[in-house]
């Protein structure tokens, strides 16, 4: 244990680096920065303004940027994404908070039938430069109602981009490439990722960001952990757990690459067909319940494009095609780093 | 609450109460009778806080005119569909002086979010009437930049139009632009759940948009008592601390003074209010609705005795406004509006199948371009056959 708290401590002291930034901060300071950076980016929803949202994700908006700029809205989805349509299209560049992932629904038509089709419908004279954010997923104990996995969802819905972060850094990055898309953009949030924490130096991705010098995380997934046997193919919440199976499977000697898609919508065919090329054996993982799921559809890309690399038929480890399970229940549910093991133990190495 | 500087100034003078304000008039206002002659004061319905002057002959003329292009493009209109120029069409014969008013009571600045029977209206506010059709004609899903003349697309959705018109206002509020949006929909609208929502938000960020409710009777076949029980949709309004008004919607004379101070009264910051135009859809709901099976012709023709263009004819002709030779030129008006829907409407509109791709997003995923491709290489090996046959 010392050791590890020795290196720890050695590797901070040796770069003077970063404070640890929970993927919450990064988020807030995402807003604020574009909000900083341009006048049209307002945000609204519910308890967004004074309380600062029930995750307090827009903590603190409010207070710098006033109540024209950071309001709370009556108790309606459906007006509140329909609302920022109209804002949309005269000149703004609104953020709406869901506050969670079931209670989006209400919103649903307008998402579907007008946010998403309105730029196809006015042959691109109609852009929407809006930002959906919903706090999906399960893992925090939620009660009915608070922890499902929509994404499927909108990632069906042609016009409408969903990304979904899983590191603090890509938090940042990926809600400033969001809130800057002229595209409206399905933000989805993993609410059990809210309070992890990384050294991550966001004044530093601020300048990188509006410098435009990096290169965008829109549409490019991130290889996240190298490997040369196996790649786990997840997204936002699956992120951990995949990680910590290509850990365990590194001291039982078998190599794992991680490949974290960032945004669904555009979904990078090219990383991940790469490494599926690589290492010829897949499993895909994902918190989602299973059937018709964003999870089959990675299986399906990956089968058409890379079936003669494959070694072993595609495994997923998914959620269960079950309405999310209760607080006390849902540990039997989300994808363990035990179950991913299990399916990556199934990928016929003895042939 | 706040209480609008106007319904304030309104209880002070009649010593009315602000429910009184807000409450719509018992019965409906109406300027124009219906045998076309002007109304006087005391019967027009109006009561302390309800009073609204009559517009000038000048403007009455032009409506006029409008009135007679809009009847025009109707029945042209019904009568592309039957040639198999159209895919469909929801006119609003009859509910031309509703759509004439919508237009003429806006300024350049202003937008107004239309719904699938308002074309007549989205036309007199000045998009190209071949644009207007193209969602009909069924070569893409909308054909004029709502930007042009601050016009919404026209949805088949219901209501889902007065969100976006609220937010178009609250974004020009913000901005501190005098900007008003008239929010359009019908009678079975006002049963959805995006009525609502729209007129709460609206009335909580006191926003300039004019709600204009045209009541033609009929959702498709549900009638009005189907509906709601309310006393009237106008009473709607009291609900959300807004005013809400009945107006005879085949009275162009009536609607016009309605709308015009309704409008005012939003640009001059008093918050959200709503016109309840009553009305009648004359025909069909569209082409491919049969009216007769839900409603009896006893209904029609009364209603037909109310219709906007004779009630004006009558009132400008017996004033000396409207000679024959105004009356031609008005005709001929009509008639070039309508030889261009024929003529463009005529001309087989240019496909290009690679539009399928185009605008999904500002910029084509990799996945689009793929499905692109696809589909180009599939045209390109089923061209040699089809030239062959």
């Amino acid at each position: 244990m010392s050791t590890v708290a020795e290196a720890a401590a050695a590797r901070a002291a040796a770069s003077a680096g970063p404070e640890p930034v929970t993927f919450a901060k990064a988020l807030t300071t995402a807003m604020a920065d574009a909000m900083r950076a341009d006048d049209g980016v307002i945000v609204f929803g519910e308890d967004v303004a004074k309380l600062g949202g029930v995750f307090r994700i827009t903590d603190g908006l409010m207070a710098e940027f006033g109540e024209q700029r950071c309001f709370d809205t009556p108790l309606a989805e459906s007006g509140i994404v329909g609302m920022a349509l109209g804002m949309a299209m005269n000149g703004m560049r609104p953020i709406v908070e869901m506050q969670f992932d079931a209670f989006a629904y209400p919103a649903f038509e307008q998402i579907a039938s007008h946010v998403a089709k309105m730029h196809n419908r006015t042959r691109g004279r109609v852009k929407l430069p809006m930002v959906i954010r919903v706090p999906y997923a399960g893992g925090i104990g939620g009660v009915e109602h608070h922890c499902d996995s929509s994404e499927a969802y909108y990632a069906h819905t042609p016009g409408l981009k969903v990304f979904t972060p899983s590191s603090v850094a890509d938090a940042y990055r990926l809600l400033r490439e969001a809130i800057a898309s002229d595209d409206p953009v399905v933000f989805m949030e993993p609410k059990k990722l809210y309070w992890s924490k990384e050294a991550v130096d966001l004044a530093a991705l601020r300048e990188e960001v509006e410098a435009k010098a990096g290169q965008k995380a829109e549409g490019r997934a991130a290889v996240v952990r190298p490997g040369t046997d196996a790649t786990l193919i997840a997204y936002g919440p699956a992120i951990p757990p995949a990680l910590a199976a290509a850990e365990a499977a590194a001291e039982e000697g078998r190599s794992v690459e991680v490949v974290d898609l960032r945004t669904i919508v555009p979904f990078d065919d090219e990383t991940v067909s790469a490494s599926v090329r690589k290492t010829g054996r897949v499993v895909v993982v994902a918190e989602a319940q299973g059937f018709a799921s964003v999870a089959s559809e990675i299986v399906a890309r990956v089968q058409e494009r890379c079936f003669h690399s494959l070694a072993a038929p595609v495994r997923r480890v998914t959620g269960f095609d079950i309405p999310f399970p209760p607080p006390k229940l849902e540990h039997w549910y989300l994808p363990s780093a035990d179950r991913i093991l299990d399916a990556l133990d199934d990928l016929q190495w003895e042939d | 609450m706040t209480i609008p500087a106007e319904a304030q100034e309104a209880v002070k003078r009649f010593g009315i109460s602000i429910e009184d304000y807000m409450l719509p008039v018992h019965g409906q206002i109406q300027i124009l009778s219906e045998d076309g002659t002007i109304l006087p004061e005391d019967q027009r319905g109006s009561t302390p806080g309800h009073q609204y002057p009559v517009p000038s002959d000048k403007e009455l003329l032009e409506a006029y005119r409008r009135l007679v292009i809009g009847r025009r493009v109707n029945d042209q209109n019904s009568a592309l569909v039957r040639q198999g120029r159209l895919a469909v069409y929801p006119s609003s014969h009859g509910q031309e002086a509703c759509q004439v008013a919508a237009a003429l009571c806006l300024r350049d600045g202003d937008w107004m979010f239309p719904t699938y029977r308002d074309a007549v209206a989205v036309m007199t506010r000045g998009v190209d009437p071949v644009e207007a059709m193209t969602l009909f004609r069924g070569d893409w899903h909308g054909g004029y930049d709502p930007h042009e003349h601050h016009v919404g697309i026209q949805s088949t959705p219901l209501t889902t139009q007065l969100l976006h018109a609220v937010g178009v206002a609250h974004a020009a509020k913000l901005r501190g632009e005098d900007t008003v949006v008239l929010a359009m929909c019908g009678d079975g609208a006002t049963s959805e759940g995006d009525f609502h929502e729209a007129l709460n938000f609206a009335a909580v960020f006191h926003l300039p948009v004019v709600f204009f409710v045209q009541n033609n009777q009929y959702a498709i076949s549900v009638p009005l008592a189907h509906q709601t029980v309310a006393p009237s949709l106008a009473h709607k309004a009291v609900g959300y601390g807004m005013a809400g008004e009945r107006v005879d919607g085949n009275d162009v004379v009536a609607l016009l003074a309605v709308l015009d101070r309704a409008v005012s009264l939003a640009r001059a910051g008093s918050g959200p209010l709503l016109v309840e135009a009553n009305t009648y859809r004359m025909q069909a709901h569209t082409n491919a609705d049969d009216a007769t099976r839900y409603r009896n012709e006893a209904e029609v023709q009364a209603w037909a005795a109310k219709d906007p263009l004779h009630r004006m004819r009558h009132y400008l002709t017996s004033t000396g406004h409207l000679t024959d030779d105004v009356e031609t030129a008005f005709a001929g008006d009509a008639e070039e509006i309508a030889q261009h829907l024929r003529d463009g409407l005529s001309v087989e509109p240019q496909l290009d199948p690679q539009d399928l791709f185009r605008h999904v997003f500002t910029e084509p995923t990799p996945q689009l371009r793929e499905q692109s491709a696809f589909l180009a290489d599939e045209l390109s090996r089923e061209e040699p056959s089809q030239k062959e046959h």
